[in-house]
């Protein structure tokens, strides 16, 4: 069967849109999300999407397999939240791990499902990990700049039980996305290189050592950063190559953009991307910006256009959607990409002359 | 077959190349290629190399230690090195907040930072705090290849480019062989073992000092040249780095010298291939630009030529001694008087030199035609390059009030001449017959602040600003009503009206200004200003009342091309347009915000209040019950407790005291305008200018409701009414009241509440002095000194009431920077402010202090205080008492505050606007 990569020399992949806006259509109410084994708990829990892969599994597969069937080739788990940081808010900080392994789960369900309905389309499996509710490099009081709300140990360990769930629940890629604060991906990029060192050692070696720096059984990672404005700059103050070059260092699948702008916003900064980063590009936008009544309203034929305009243009190898999108828009994005080939990766050169 | 067949299928796709170029990164990238040429890191962040820095750091002076890593930044540094190794400092720590508060200043983190220790802990440290891709300096091969290959494995997790440092088991190399082996074998390792890229590794190949007089250290800078030269050779995408300012060690005090072999060893190690290297970077004197001598005897030190028996060191040395480091004295310029009196006028309203400009004046109006002619000619012309000047930041406000202090004091010594023709001509015209109307060019400009409110520093500053860009201004003053805005309005035929306020019931009245103007069919375009205003009310509150302009100024800088644009005939449509465009968009959004915040009940907020562990608490009883007035208080003593961080923020020069006094920007200006505010200050000390009346009273007190606080004022009840925070909290988070400060009657103990009110009097003469002086910049200054005096006094008396008149802190030693960042148990919050934001609870307040006649301060209809620099509030002693803001409050809230207060709905709403929108 074909790899990841293998795929991605082929054609250019799609990965799905939003969870949230799914869920949202389920109307769920508390007494959904508490289930059985939460009927008691001591603080509301409505709203805590990422918990409903323990209590309501089979809407979360349902999702995944209605992207699936709109043609995804990467769906992403359940996990935005599934830290013991962004967790804390309903004191649900001691679950992080089983979040993260059922969240796999559900996802590897559904993907495996497809792959066995089509073994010439494989399905992947992204493990998501989130911005974080606090930051490494803002401090939330603007009295004191030299504050900081968490460190960086602590947002490291609270990646790596993340990183340790969504690996037992069998994903295929590390995903750091929606990175509106460089320091949370770098402490995200940190636990993931340790967690498979610290993985490497335990496990016998397969007896071929790995290429210098490289780490065996490692996952690779995709990243995906949020430009949160026309300034073309992160909420943390970073242009667009100065966040590629803190992040190189992951050695990424790809690189790539989503969430806080739509696809027309993104046009100018997936460009740029695609002409500096040496690894693949992804880029999955907003169904548009949000209208007066915090709405996403783009329809999918006109996301769907935009987005081909950047395949045909050469900017991009992955593909889907963020915040307000459906499974129609991924459907639409699908189908108006494949006419056109992936990006190339740039050749890297070993020599300065 | 077609040629096309042959073109390859990826003939026309856009291929790029990349290339193994060093990458680093603050907020913005640093790339640096062949072409970057030679790339300085700045050195003075460095507590081992900078006394200044090593002080300000032991300290805690972070502020100061911020200027200086601007100022490199500023100077040319592309990168800053930061080093914490003091046996004095806790380096994890220091490293931590440092570098925590340079993330902070985007004009700092802009560049990439260089993270610098022999502590591996601290370097650790710097790397968690940092989000771009730093530079580590240094690892180094001493304690082995285990422990460097772990410390390269960290670094490189943390994505981070390593220094290593020319050092290994043995020891640091000093012989070029040695350097050039030990590099070789630390680039082996990393990238074949930790995977580094060749492009992320920088060598140190250590510089030692040269003209030791030790022969043995004489090739030191040819040694470090030579391996330089080799590594690049052998390892090309590598860099090569170095602390440069090492090498002149032997000569420490004399810069004069050091700077010429720096700039001279750079010379040649540039030409051998060094990267970058750690200097000082405004201190690099140009290598073409050192006198012959010196340049001939550093190239010979460098580079060990005529070097036998230490020749050339010995003539260096010699040398060195000749150079005195002569110290630069400050000698005042007095060219600039041989010139015409044209460039003299010009240069003393530049310069704000009053001097000479009576007589320079007097000299131009006996050279021109016309004394108008000397206004409209030389006067204008200076006034046009101030305008200029500031316009383009190169000039600030303290500045250009100066100026036109100078230009009043010109005008002044022309206006009877003035007057004078205008009169002869006015009998030549009645004896010809003809109409004695006189015409005016200049367009005019009301200013006003409104009915109900007494502060004018900034619609001062305004005005002088305006005046200085030709603009009649017409100053109605403080507290004036609308009918006599637009009175005057029409019958002087104004331009423009402008608006100021500082307290929140002053929006309304602007409101109302603006309904009236429609009202009366008004066509004059309205600008809107001071403290409390904003963009947003401006967009939401007044500009729908008034269709022929509002536009809110945010300070003196903008008001000038504000006002160019209305009073422009080409440009006023499009600007109108463009404000009215933004402020829809703004109200709309403002619309939009509203439904997003959610509010509990007034009855769920009133059940979640701040829970106080009374049971476990000892209240103080104050040292007297009822009130105590200080008369005359000393000056000198209250002066001791200025915070002049708003000093500054008055004269719009924004950054934190004292910091801003050595900013590389406005430093200069910010010391004079402190210079001569120390100076007037003292003079209004010793010359007793001003009168300090201060009233500080304590009471028994409980909680006898929720929001609602019993007074005893010998045995008169009387409630104090406060409100309730009522935004959904997080869960834990109490919804505050003041109220909840206080002990409630049920714990049987009695608790108190103070209040005080401070006033400084008698500065309406002076002011008046000032202004018949044409001195607008004192008088100004004045104004914001009795502000400050003001406010330090309260400081001083909430000091005094937590040592001594509650006493409930039995010791205090507390700096004035500590008070200011109220560092102490205990607050002091005003009626009419964000934790009990009405207004007109200060009637009780001013009751139980015993009125105007005991505090000397009067009420206006808007409970605005006059004089305005008064500061009155409530004193609270409970140590988990604290400032927060009420913020938006529910109808439920106001129909029970209402009742509580005995108030109609209607003026309830009208008062408590502000948190009701």
């Amino acid at each position: 069967m074909k790899t990841l990569q293998d795929c991605l020399k082929d054609r250019i992949l799609i990965i799905d849109g939003a969870m949230g806006t799914m869920i949202q259509r389920h109307k769920l109410d508390e007494k959904d999300y508490r289930g059985e084994r939460f009927k008691d708990w001591h603080t509301d829990v409505k709203g805590n999407n990422d918990l409903l892969s323990i209590t309501q599994p089979q809407i979360i597969e349902s999702i995944h397999k209605q992207y699936l069937e709109a043609g995804a080739d990467i769906i992403e788990t359940n996990t935005f939240s599934s830290t013991s940081i962004a967790q804390a808010d309903y004191d649900m900080q001691s679950l992080a791990y089983e979040l993260n392994v059922a969240s796999a789960k559900c996802a590897r369900n559904a993907a495996d499902e497809y792959t066995a309905k089509n073994p010439d389309k494989p399905r992947f499996v992204a493990g998501a990990i989130g911005p974080l509710n606090k930051t490494l490099s803002l401090s939330p009081d603007v009295n004191n700049p030299g504050f900081r709300a968490v460190t960086f140990d602590e947002v490291a360990t609270a990646y790596t039980e993340q990183i340790n769930g969504l690996v037992d629940g069998g994903v295929d890629i590390i995903l750091i996305e929606t990175i509106f604060d460089t320091l949370n991906a770098k402490a995200a990029i940190y636990a993931t290189i340790n967690f498979f060192k610290t993985r490497q050692s335990s496990i016998q070696s397969s007896g071929f050592p790995p290429p210098p720096g490289e780490i065996e059984g490692a996952l690779p990672i995709m990243i995906s950063g949020t430009i949160t404005d026309a300034s073309g700059r992160t909420l943390s103050g970073q242009t667009l190559e100065a966040f590629y070059v803190s992040v190189m260092h992951a050695n990424p699948l790809s690189i790539g953009l989503n969430c806080a702008l739509g696809a027309s916003e993104m046009r100018p900064h997936i460009e740029e991307l695609s002409q500096i980063a040496g690894c693949y590009t992804s880029a999955y936008p907003n169904a548009g910006l949000p209208n007066a009544f915090g709405e996403y309203d783009e329809q999918p034929h006109e996301t769907a256009h935009i987005i081909e305009e950047w395949a045909k243009e050469g900017f991009v190898n992955i593909v889907g959607g963020c915040c307000g999108t459906t499974p129609d828009h991924i459907k639409h994005i699908a189908e108006e990409v494949s006419k056109f080939k992936p990006r190339e990766l740039p050749v890297i050169e070993e020599a300065l002359a | 077959m077609p040629l096309r067949a042959f073109v390859p299928w990826w003939f026309n796709i856009k291929m790029s190349i990349i290339k193994p170029y060093l990458r680093l990164s603050g907020l913005e990238p640093l790339i640096v290629r062949p072409e970057t040429n030679f790339i300085n890191v700045g050195e003075r962040t460095n507590v081992t190399g900078s006394k200044m820095f090593a002080r300000l750091i032991r300290e805690g002076q972070y502020e100061a230690a911020l200027a200086v890593a601007r100022q490199q930044v500023e100077n040319g540094a592309q990168v800053i090195d930061v080093n914490m190794d003091d046996a004095l400092l806790d380096g994890v720590q220091a490293m931590t907040t440092f570098l925590n508060l340079v993330q902070s200043e985007p004009d700092i983190a802009k560049i990439p930072i260089m993270i610098d220790s022999s502590k591996f802990e601290i370097i650790e440290a710097g790397l968690k705090c940092v989000q771009g891709k730093c530079i580590v300096n240094s690892i180094s091969m001493k304690e082995g290849e285990e422990k460097f290959i772990e410390q390269a494995f960290i670094c490189k997790s943390y994505g981070a480019s390593v220094i290593v440092m020319a050092f290994d088991e043995v020891g640091q190399a000093d012989t070029k062989n040695r350097k050039v082996e030990i590099c070789k074998r630390a680039y082996k390792i990393l990238t074949e073992q930790v995977g580094y890229a060749p492009q992320d590794i920088i060598f140190d190949p250590n510089i030692f000092a040269i003209a030791t007089g030790i022969e043995e250290h004489n090739n030191y800078a040819v040694d470090f040249i030579e391996a330089t030269r080799e590594i690049k050779k052998l390892m090309p995408l590598t860099k090569v780095s170095g602390g440069v300012s090492n090498v002149s060690f032997s000569f420490r005090g004399n810069e004069h010298v050091r700077e010429a072999i720096h700039s001279v060893f750079l010379f040649h190690a540039i030409k051998a291939g060094m990267d970058m290297g750690i200097v000082n970077a405004g201190q690099l004197v140009v290598y073409d630009e050192i006198e012959p001598t010196l340049r001939n005897l550093c190239e010979d030190v460098i580079l060990n030529r005529n070097n036998d028996n230490n020749e050339a060191t010995e003539k260096m040395i010699a040398f060195a001694e000749t150079v005195k480091a002569k110290g630069k004295e400050v000698v005042k310029d007095e060219n600039w008087r041989k010139e015409s009196v044209e460039s003299r006028l010009s240069h003393s309203l530049v310069n704000g030199i009053t001097d000479y400009i009576d007589a320079d004046t007097e000299e131009a109006r006996l050279k021109y035609p016309k004394p108008l002619d000397v206004i409209e000619g030389p006067l204008m012309d200076g006034m046009n390059v101030v305008g200029d000047l500031f316009g383009s930041g190169k000039m600030f406000l303290p500045q250009v009030v100066k100026s036109a202090r100078v230009m009043k004091k010109a005008v002044a010594v022309l206006t009877p001449f003035i007057e004078q023709e205008k009169e002869e001509r006015k009998k030549e015209n009645q004896l010809a017959g003809a109409a004695t109307e006189e015409t005016s060019g200049a367009a005019k400009i009301l200013l006003a602040t409104v009915k109900g409110d007494v502060h004018d520093i900034g619609k001062n500053i305004v005005g002088v600003v305006l005046g200085c860009n030709g603009y009649d201004i017409i100053d109605l003053g403080v507290m004036v009503p609308t009918e006599k805005i637009l009175e005057t309005a029409v019958k002087e035929k104004v331009d423009i009206i402008g608006l100021s306020g500082l307290i929140t019931p002053s929006l309304d009245e602007m409101v109302h200004v603006a309904h009236e103007m429609k009202r009366r069919d008004i066509k004059l375009p309205l600008l809107i200003g001071g403290a409390t205003t904003s963009r947003m009310h401006t967009a939401v509150k007044i500009a729908p009342q008034y269709d022929e302009g509002v536009v809110h100024v945010l300070d003196a800088s903008r008001s000038v091309t504000v006002a160019g644009s209305l009073l422009s005939k080409e440009q006023k449509p499009a600007f109108l347009q463009s404000i009215k465009a933004e402020y829809d968009k703004l109200a709309e959004d403002f619309g939009n915000k509203k439904s997003t915040k959610q509010y509990v009940t007034f009855a769920e907020a009133q059940q979640n209040g701040a829970v106080i562990d009374w049971t476990n608490f000892n209240p103080v009883t104050p040292a007297f019950t009822g009130t105590k007035v200080l008369n005359n208080y000393d000056l000198a003593e209250i002066a001791e407790y200025i915070d002049w961080q708003p000093f500054f923020i008055a004269w719009e020069m924004h950054g934190k005291f004292p910091a801003i006094l050595t900013d590389s920007v406005i430093g200069v200006e910010a010391t004079k305008l402190y210079n001569d505010a120390k100076k007037l200050l003292q003079q209004v000390i010793d010359e007793k200018w001003l009168s300090a009346k201060g009233v500080v009273g304590f009471w028994p007190a409980n909680k006898i409701d929720h929001d609602t606080i019993d007074v005893d004022n010998n045995s008169e009840i009387i409630k104090l009414e406060f409100l309730r925070q009522q935004i959904k909290k997080t869960a834990g988070q109490p919804n505050l009241s003041l109220a909840d400060f206080i002990a409630p009657a049920e714990q049987n103990y009695q608790d108190h509440i103070g209040a005080f009110s401070v006033t400084i009097q008698g500065i309406d003469a002076h002011t008046k002095n000032f202004e018949a002086n044409h001195d607008d910049y004192n008088k100004i200054i004045l104004q914001a000194l009795a502000d400050r005096l003001a406010e330090a006094f309260a400081e001083l008396l909430h000091k005094k009431t937590r040592t001594e008149y509650w006493g409930y802190v039995s010791e205090e030693n507390l700096t004035n920077e500590q008070l200011i960042k109220e560092e102490y148990p205990g607050i002091r919050p005003a009626p009419g402010y964000p934790a009990c934001p009405d207004h007109t609870e200060k009637y009780k307040l001013f009751n139980l202090l015993g009125g105007e006649e005991a505090t000397g301060i009067h009420l206006t209809e808007s409970l605005a205080m006059y004089p305005a620099s008064s500061v009155c509030g409530w004193y609270f002693a409970h140590p988990e008492s604290k400032y927060f803001g009420v913020g938006k409050i529910e109808k439920d809230q106001l129909a029970d505050y209402a009742n509580r207060k005995g108030m109609s709905i209607d003026d309830t709403t009208r008062w408590l606007r502000p948190v009701l929108e």
